[in-house]
């Protein structure tokens, strides 16, 4: 049934058990995100050592998507190179953009090839890539100060 | 006499359609937009078959027939609200519009001649809305207000959901210039006391706008007796099409505002150094306008009519008795606004927690209802304020109209306990 295709045992799984969840110190970057549709807010702090992703902390609020999307995120980017953290990330937007269509690369994105249902209501896309637009938003901004 | 629902929605094509793998459709979001019975998509769909032509401008018989139809609507709209004439019925796009015509009016008024000058608005002057209006209600005020310099003040919402009147005497005051207010929370539900409001509001020389886009599809309004200055309604929230709204003003305030948007048909005569304006209501109506929206507005208030209209509002407090007693006898689920039927529409707003006693976000419970083919509303609902008022970011909200039903609600409340299984286990 449908439902169950959006909704994974791996998505509930972080959703009810989400990782690395909490605001950490020391952060070098701090962005809020909203998505304006439903009102969902993150709150996301990125911490990065030598181009690699030392740390990514959050606080959200929102649905099980939207959860369970930035517990799954933190698993596949923490401890990467911010390089392959991007490249992650680009495949999991075309990902969330295929409406379904794309078979998705599992060496690639792991657990989050679990959201390839959600790409198909096109209400909740948004809901999925709310923590990785932060999270890009949060590492330009530590890039950029790390470069001043 | 009462209802026959079911002949009712035998009017209705789209209730006998399926949804998400061929369940029955059961469409709890009217106070979002209503479904249109055949009756109105006849109309439309006869207007550009057989009438279609330009209004007031075309001298042959289509224009006569496609002006009756645009004119004989504006009579329908000022007969089901009780307006004293058609000429106080103002079309417009939307309600959002009918709103933003008077707060820009109000704003022209500046430059306007001295017959404008109660409608002017400055600094120190006051406009005052509410914590429960939807953003249309809200933001056009604000704007006003960076406009002119004037100051933004409103009543707060008891923990009930009712309007808080206990300060009303500071805030309407002799500096307020308009109070614009909601005729039914498209939350709550609740319904706002607005004869209280006008009375208020007019000791002090003030005006009153009152938004009833959720207060006409499901009683019988009066705007005499509700004693206000400007009412706002629009026509697919009464089973008519989109692109057609009404504001109702009264005639001496429409004569002296200052108009919105120029263009065709809303002069009386244009030179290069200068305009002068028609007449209301056509001074409101620049352009060519939502001929055949209109058409089909004509059509729902008469398929209205021929329903009823206390026979409307007496189905709807009936069902509403009935889902209210259904949707509390849920545990973990929170009624957003007055849990009796008492001074109160349809509209039900809540949040719900899991069987782990966790809230259950309202686009996932709106998701799992989707799939049993119910369809709700998820999200602030275009009234954030209200929600942060109310400590939580979004809700849940189940709208009902004359054509649903019982076992409907029932459906809700058996996909209800369903999300509740589905996100409670831990």
């Amino acid at each position: 049934m449908q439902l169950e295709s959006m909704y994974q045992e791996i998505i509930l799984d972080h959703y009810r058990n989400p990782h690395h969840k909490g605001l950490r110190e020391p952060y070098d970057a701090e962005v809020h995100h909203v998505n304006p549709t439903c009102g969902d807010e993150v709150t996301l702090r990125v911490r990065l050592d030598g181009g690699e992703v030392a740390d990514v902390s959050y606080d959200a609020l929102g649905c099980s998507i939207s959860q369970a999307s930035a517990s799954v995120m933190t698993d596949l980017i923490i401890g990467r190179p911010v390089k392959d953290a991007m490249v992650t990330g680009d495949e999991f937007l075309k990902l969330m953009q295929s409406r379904g269509q794309l078979e998705p690369d599992e060496d690639v994105l792991e657990d989050a090839v679990a959201f390839t249902g959600v790409s198909k209501y096109p209400a909740r896309i948004k809901c999925a890539l709310l923590a990785w637009m932060a999270w890009k938003d949060a590492t330009a901004k530590a890039m950029e100060g790390s470069n001043s | 006499m009462s209802i026959d629902v079911e002949r009712i929605r035998a009017d209705f094509p789209i209730l006998t359609r399926t949804v998400r793998d061929g369940r029955p459709l059961v469409y709890l979001d009217s106070a979002n937009t209503s479904q249109k019975p055949r009756q109105v998509i006849d109309a439309i769909d006869d207007y550009y078959t057989a009438h279609n032509a330009n209004i007031h401008r075309a001298t042959h018989q289509l224009g006569e027939e496609a002006t009756e139809a645009y004119e004989g609507a504006r009579i329908k709209a000022a007969n089901l609200i009780g307006a004293g004439s058609e000429t106080e019925v103002v079309f417009t796009k939307n309600i959002s519009e009918g709103i933003n015509l008077v707060a820009y009016a109000m704003g022209n008024a500046a430059t306007a001649g001295p017959e404008a000058e109660r409608f002017r608005v400055g600094p120190g002057d006051e406009i005052v809305i509410t914590e429960m209006e939807h953003h249309s209600n809200i933001v056009p005020w604000q704007l006003l207000a960076q406009r002119t310099g004037a100051t933004l003040r409103w009543f707060g919402v008891t923990d009930d959901g009712r309007l808080d009147l206990t300060n009303i005497d500071d805030l309407i005051n002799e500096r307020t210039k308009i109070v614009a207010v909601a005729h039914q929370s498209n939350v709550l539900g609740t319904i706002n006391p607005l004869r209280l409001i006008a009375d208020k509001a007019h000791a002090v020389g003030a005006l009153v706008l009152a938004d009833g886009a959720q207060a006409v599809p499901h009683m019988r309004v009066d705007v005499q007796a509700l004693g206000v200055d400007f009412y706002g309604f629009t026509a697919h929230k009464i089973c008519g099409p989109t692109g057609i709204g009404v504001l109702w003003g009264r005639a001496e305030l429409l004569e002296t505002l200052p108009p919105f948007l120029g263009g065709g048909e809303m002069i009386e005569t244009v030179a290069m150094e200068g305009s002068t304006y028609a007449p209301p209501p056509h001074k409101f109506e620049a352009g060519t306008m939502p001929i055949a929206e209109a058409a089909g507005l004509g059509a729902a208030i008469d398929y209205l009519t021929e329903v009823g209209l206390d026979q409307i509002e007496a189905q709807q407090q009936e069902l509403l008795a009935y889902a209210l007693k259904s949707l509390t006898a849920i545990d973990g689920l929170r009624i957003i606004g007055p849990v009796d039927a008492e001074e109160r529409g349809t509209a039900i707003s809540f949040t719900l927690e899991g069987l782990d006693g966790r809230e259950i976000h309202p686009h996932d419970v709106s998701q799992v209802l989707d799939a049993h083919g119910i369809a709700v509303r998820a999200g602030h609902h275009c009234a954030r304020p209200l929600h942060k008022r109310f400590g939580v970011t979004a809700s849940t909200r189940a709208s009902l109209y004359f054509y649903n039903t019982p076992d409907e609600v029932d459906a809700l409340v058996e996909g209800l306990r369903e999300t509740q299984k589905f996100f409670g286990t831990t």
